[in-house]
């Protein structure tokens, strides 16, 4: 069972029969198989499943950070699959950003340093009137001169993610980001990866093992042995966790 | 970007810096050197431009015999009284005087010992009266034959007193005089440049430093008003016609300090040698640290990657950071090169005996030097880090990457064809197949087997380490230690190759120097038919001296059966300059040196006859009955035939004069003696009595053969020393780099430390692992340096054969002693890094990222 989705909205990113395959012979393992996805624009989009399914390899391959076996991977109008060095570097510095679940900042930097790096790196001055709207959005302005090391996981994260919008990228990937924060700072984040989406248009993908996460994104993508399984769309807890369930049982069976 | 890369820099500041004291020592060397021969050149000027400064006009002879500053002091040609009148007469002429001025002039001090000069000349001349320049503070001039004025620095230097009789060693052997006057220079100084002077009556001086009475060194003129010394001087050889060299005070002035320059500019090569192997071995640990550094900062790099660093941004960063340590460094090496420089200067000075030394003066080159070395040594170093820093993928970041172990398929075969060229080089060197470039071939042989040795030794790292490592073995952080030291073999590698290359110089000079000395000894004692040899220690520019009378006077004595005494001198040859020999009885060559004939009689010369050795015989394609041109270093060239050719060995000498011929030598006073006593005398009855006949000759003792093979070839072990400080100082620089990369290795595995003091390794144990480590690392970079030293020195010493080096002598004790020194300079290293692995929050360090 196959999902297709929303083909009449415009796609941030686009996966099309990817598959993706590790090692060979005796040690051959198949993280994707033929995996067809679209992220409309604007949209919050959760990735969930079981470990192994192959979130995490799905989140890259659409990023551009790993290599498809086959299949197109496409980012507004730009086709990630087969670009070089340059142009996979041209690629993230414009179009895509990150927030990882850990080591998320340079330890040498201050918050705002850190913030600030994509565009410095790109060589690009900050839009100001939305580099304050994101630090207010953020909440982080009392923060600025800190480096990572004084400020809390939660607030971490959210010096990633204030760094991710700055740049304004066409779509945001997040692995787990919030795996490793506590409830509290856990809503915070998604709270605000939520407003980002509905008051200023962003697009964001994030991978995620908790439900309750899951149910801030407006579509919850389920993959299982490297396929997309099933979807939800404007998910409560309640749906994810039956869903969740329901997907678990054919699972064991089939093992 | 700039930004994030300095930062960054800022937060690894230490173990930056610590790589870079390697550069900063290299460009210490380099700087300090040219700093060192700026100022003493400086001074020299200021030397000699006082010594001419009331001179316009100096006329001189042209030398019979040119010779080099470093191989001794050259005879000028003397001249004759009558130009002095003739210059006396030359229209601008005020006053004109006859310079009488020679080198080897020995004031005997009141201990009965020469007072010894390691440089400076030590001049005979004619008293010419007060001046500008010269004031005498005590006594009066000399008047009479027996009377002499020494300058204030010889006098306090001899320790005697004006009314004193003293003793002066020239070209004759020893003469006592009444010193009845101590003279001093103007500005209050007791000696000009450390040079002393004794000076006698004009005839004495004649006599005594020129060996001929009515003739000077030189003729000074001074201008009449209005006369500049350009044109005095162009009238006077005018008038003098092309015999003799005028040239203005000013202009000899120049032409002397520039000679003594030419001999700095050896000290300048060698420091700039010893620069270039401490740079060798900062080159090696700056490629490691940043590599460590590279490695560690993965995850970093990495993250830059994702939000869009370009490969290139991020060679950049990496270089950028090698750029400021290379500047900080350089700046650092630079300051510390000028004082260096500065406090070289001030001691050579000293032991110049007083060399007033010139203000301190920064070259150009020197700071040019500086920068230029540091920075280039630094970034090159770097380059190979930042092109794999470059090639981390942007993925990385998101994993927990151990770094993968990359196969050294490359490293090894990369290493294998630059040992291959190394050795190549040294071949085409050391076999003499490199023509004029030997010097530059065998240094580039030297150093393409170092770089290949040292991309070679990640492979060997493996087996030797594991083997070493197997010694500590026998404990669990032992066997932890060995493990952690096996697990990155490129970084012990490079860690133990700077260790090497130390080691490896001062074990292959030893090689080569050790050899050399027990071939000559071995060969000398196994030839030489002598029972007890005159002879002295050189310390100047000149050999020790002693009275011929001393030769008649032991042959007399009950015992002796033979004496021979040694003369040398350099002299012109049919065109080109050769060292040749005269011996005061021919016969000992076959009796006492076991010199075999060739052709001809060797037993025997008359007055106008030469022998020759076989290889000067072929080389000059002379044979018995030849003739040939002989201008030595005073008289006129003569004419001789050869009458006998013998063989060549290390101990003979090209050719040998005729005694009568001694007369016209630079010092015509043996250098050596030879005493072969009858059979059934003891040595012990017959020395004192040789020894109570050298009386007068304080520059020599009587020793037995053996003492004299000893003392000739202990020669060699003052450059040896020289060496061996020197290259410490690259041994040391190799150390800093053990505790470098210990030290970044105990960063890079604080989690697993905590992990390990967790499940219950105590802090004493952490320590011993991280001993192990080092101790494994610094014995691995001796091994590597004994063995590779061993086999540089024993290819010089090979293809040296046919000099005569036919002994290999290893160093065994010396080897022994760097392996024990290197497991202390492991233990040592340790102590820091250790502690800190000791203190390692274990709570913190789990949570550590
Ligand atoms: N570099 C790799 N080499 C080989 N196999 C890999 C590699 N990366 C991932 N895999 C495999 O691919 C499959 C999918 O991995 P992936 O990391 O995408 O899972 P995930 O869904 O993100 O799991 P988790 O929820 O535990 O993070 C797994 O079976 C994994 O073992
Ligand atoms: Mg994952």
């Amino acid at each position: 069972m196959t999902a297709t989705v929303g083909q009449q909205a415009q796609a941030a990113a686009r996966a099309s029969d990817v598959w993706k395959v590790y090692g060979s012979g005796e040690a051959q393992v198949v993280a994707l198989r033929g995996v067809n996805a679209e992220f409309e624009r604007g949209r919050f989009t959760a990735i969930m499943g079981p470990s192994g399914s192959g979130k995490s390899t799905l989140m890259h391959c659409l990023a551009g950070l790993d290599s498809v076996t086959r299949g197109t991977v496409m980012i507004g109008e730009t086709t990630v699959t087969g670009l070089g060095d340059s142009g996979l570097t041209k690629l993230r510095r414009d179009k895509v950003g990150f927030i990882f679940q850990q080591f998320n900042l340079l330890p040498t930097l201050t918050a705002q340093e850190n913030i600030l790096l994509p565009l410095s790196i790109a060589g690009r001055k900050p839009d100001p009137a939305w580099y304050d709207t994101v630090i207010d959005t953020v909440g982080l302005r009392d923060r600025l001169g800190h480096r990572p090391a004084q400020l809390s996981g939660g607030q971490q994260q959210r010096v990633a993610c204030a760094r991710a919008l700055v740049a304004r990228p066409e779509v945001i990937f997040a692995d787990e980001p919030t795996g490793n924060l506590d409830s509290r700072s856990g809503a915070e984040v998604l709270n605000f990866l939520r407003n980002s989406v509905r008051e200023h248009g962003q697009t964001i993908v994030m991978v995620t093992h908790d439900p309750t996460a899951a149910a801030y994104a407006d579509r919850v993508v389920f993959l299982a042995d490297g396929e997309i399984v099933s979807e939800l769309i404007e998910p409560t807890a309640e749906t994810v966790l039956d869903t969740m369930k329901k997907l678990d049982t054919p699972a064991e069976v089939a093992n | 970007m700039v930004r994030a890369t300095l930062k960054s820099l800022l937060a690894r500041k230490v173990r930056l810096l610590l790589s870079g004291l390697a550069v900063v020592l290299g460009v210490m060397f380099v700087s300090g050197a040219f700093v060192l021969t700026d100022t003493l050149g400086r001074s020299f000027d200021a030397v000699f431009a006082d010594g001419f400064s009331d001179v316009d006009v100096n006329v001189a002879g042209k030398p019979k015999v040119a010779l080099s500053e470093a191989e001794g002091e050259q005879v000028a040609t003397p001249v004759p009284a009558a130009v002095l009148e003739q210059v006396k007469t030359v229209p601008g002429v005020a006053e004109a005087k006859g310079v009488v001025n020679a080198d080897g002039a020995r004031l005997i001090g009141s201990n009965g010992k020469v007072v010894a000069s390691f440089g400076p000349p030590q001049l005979g001349e004619n008293w010419l009266g007060e001046s500008d320049l010269v004031t005498l503070r005590e006594g009066r001039e000399p008047r009479a034959d027996g009377e002499i004025v020494v300058n204030a620095a010889l006098a306090k230097a001899a320790k005697v007193k004006v009314g004193d009789r003293v003793g002066v060693l020239t070209l004759a052997p020893k003469q006592e005089f009444t010193l009845v006057g101590v003279f001093g220079y103007s500005g209050g100084r007791d000696s000009i440049g450390g040079v002393n002077e004794v000076a006698f009556t004009t005839p004495v001086a004649q006599r005594l430093m020129l060996g001929e009475p009515d003739v000077f060194t030189s003729i000074t003129a001074q201008a009449t008003d209005g006369t500049s010394p350009e044109s005095l001087r162009d009238a006077v050889a005018g008038a003098l016609g092309g015999q003799y060299e005028v040239k203005t005070g000013e202009q000899v002035a120049a032409d002397a300090s520039a000679s003594l320059k030419e001999g700095l500019s050896f000290i300048n090569k060698v420091l700039l040698g010893f620069a270039a192997v401490a740079l060798l071995v900062g080159t090696f640990l700056i490629l490691n640290t940043f590599s460590i550094i590279v490695a560690q900062r993965t995850r970093e790099l990495a993250l830059l990657r994702a939000i869009g660093a370009s490969g290139r941004q991020v060679i950049g960063s990496v270089v950028l950071e090698a750029v400021a340590v290379g500047l900080i460094a350089s700046v650092l090496g630079l300051g510390a090169g000028i004082g260096v420089g500065a406090l070289l200067a001030y001691l050579f000075g000293k032991l110049a005996g007083g060399l007033a030394v010139a203000g301190l003066g920064v070259p150009a080159a020197a700071v040019i030097g500086a920068f230029s070395v540091g920075l280039v040594i630094t970034v090159v170093a770097a380059l190979l880090p930042a092109l794999r820093a470059s090639r981390i993928p942007p993925i990385a970041a998101m994993q927990d990457v151990a770094n993968p172990d990359r196969p050294l398929t490359r490293v090894t075969v990369g290493g294998a064809v630059v040992t291959a060229i190394g050795a190549g080089l040294l071949f085409l060197g050391l076999g003499g197949h490199a023509g004029d470039n030997t010097l530059a071939t065998i240094l580039g042989g030297v150093l393409f087997a170092f770089i290949g040795v040292a991309l070679l030794t990640p492979l060997i790292s493996r087996p030797v380490v594991s083997l070493l490592g197997a010694i500590f073995a026998w404990s669990v952080p032992g066997k932890l230690g060995r493990l952690n030291s096996g697990r990155n073999p490129r970084r012990t590698a490079i860690t133990a190759a700077a260790l090497m290359v130390g080691i490896a110089l001062v074990t292959g000079v030893t090689v080569i120097l050790d050899s050399a000395k027990s071939s000559i000894s071995s060969l000398a004692t196994d030839t030489i038919k002598a029972d007890l040899v005159i002879a002295g220690a050189q310390s100047g520019p000149r050999p020790p001296s002693f009275d011929p009378a001393v030769l008649d006077k032991a042959a007399t004595l009950p015992g002796v059966q033979l004496v021979d005494g040694e003369y040398g001198d350099m002299a012109v040859v049919n065109g080109t300059r050769t060292w040749v020999a005269a011996s005061s009885n021919v016969a000992a060559l076959e009796r006492i040196f076991g010199t075999k004939a060739t052709a001809g009689d060797i037993s025997r010369l008359a007055p106008d006859q030469l022998l020759l050795s076989s290889d000067t015989a072929s080389a000059r394609n002379l044979s018995v009955g030849s003739t040939v041109t002989v201008q030595l270093s005073r008289g006129d060239a003569r004419t001789y035939t050869v009458s006998g050719i013998y063989e060549s060995s290390q101990l003979t000498n090209p050719m040998v004069l005729p005694p009568q011929a001694v007369r016209d030598f630079a010092m015509p006073q043996p250098i050596q003696g030879f005493v072969q006593l009858a059979p059934g005398t003891r040595v012990e009855d017959v020395q004192p009595q040789v020894e109570r006949l050298l009386a007068d000759s304080p520059e020599v003792t009587v020793v037995d053969l053996g003492s004299f093979v000893k003392q000739q070839t202990s020669q060699l072990d003052t450059p040896l020393r020289m060496i061996q400080i020197l290259l410490a100082l690259a041994i040391a620089i190799a150390v800093l780099g053990i505790v470098n990369t210990l030290a970044l290795s105990v960063l890079e595995r604080t989690r697993e430390l905590g992990l390990l003091r967790a499940i219950g390794l105590r802090r004493a144990q952490t320590m011993r692992m991280i001993t192990v480590e080092a101790v494994v690392i610094s014995l691995f970079g001796a091994l590597l340096g004994v063995v590779v030293g061993s086999g540089l020195g024993a290819a010089v010493v090979r293809a040296l054969k046919d000099e005569g080096i036919t002994k290999l002598v290893l160093p065994w004790s010396q080897m022994g002693t760097f392996l024990i020194l290197a497991t202390i300079v492991g233990v040592v290293a340790a102590v820091l890094p250790a502690v800190r692995a000791a203190r390692i929050n274990v709570l913190g360090a789990i949570a550590h990222d």
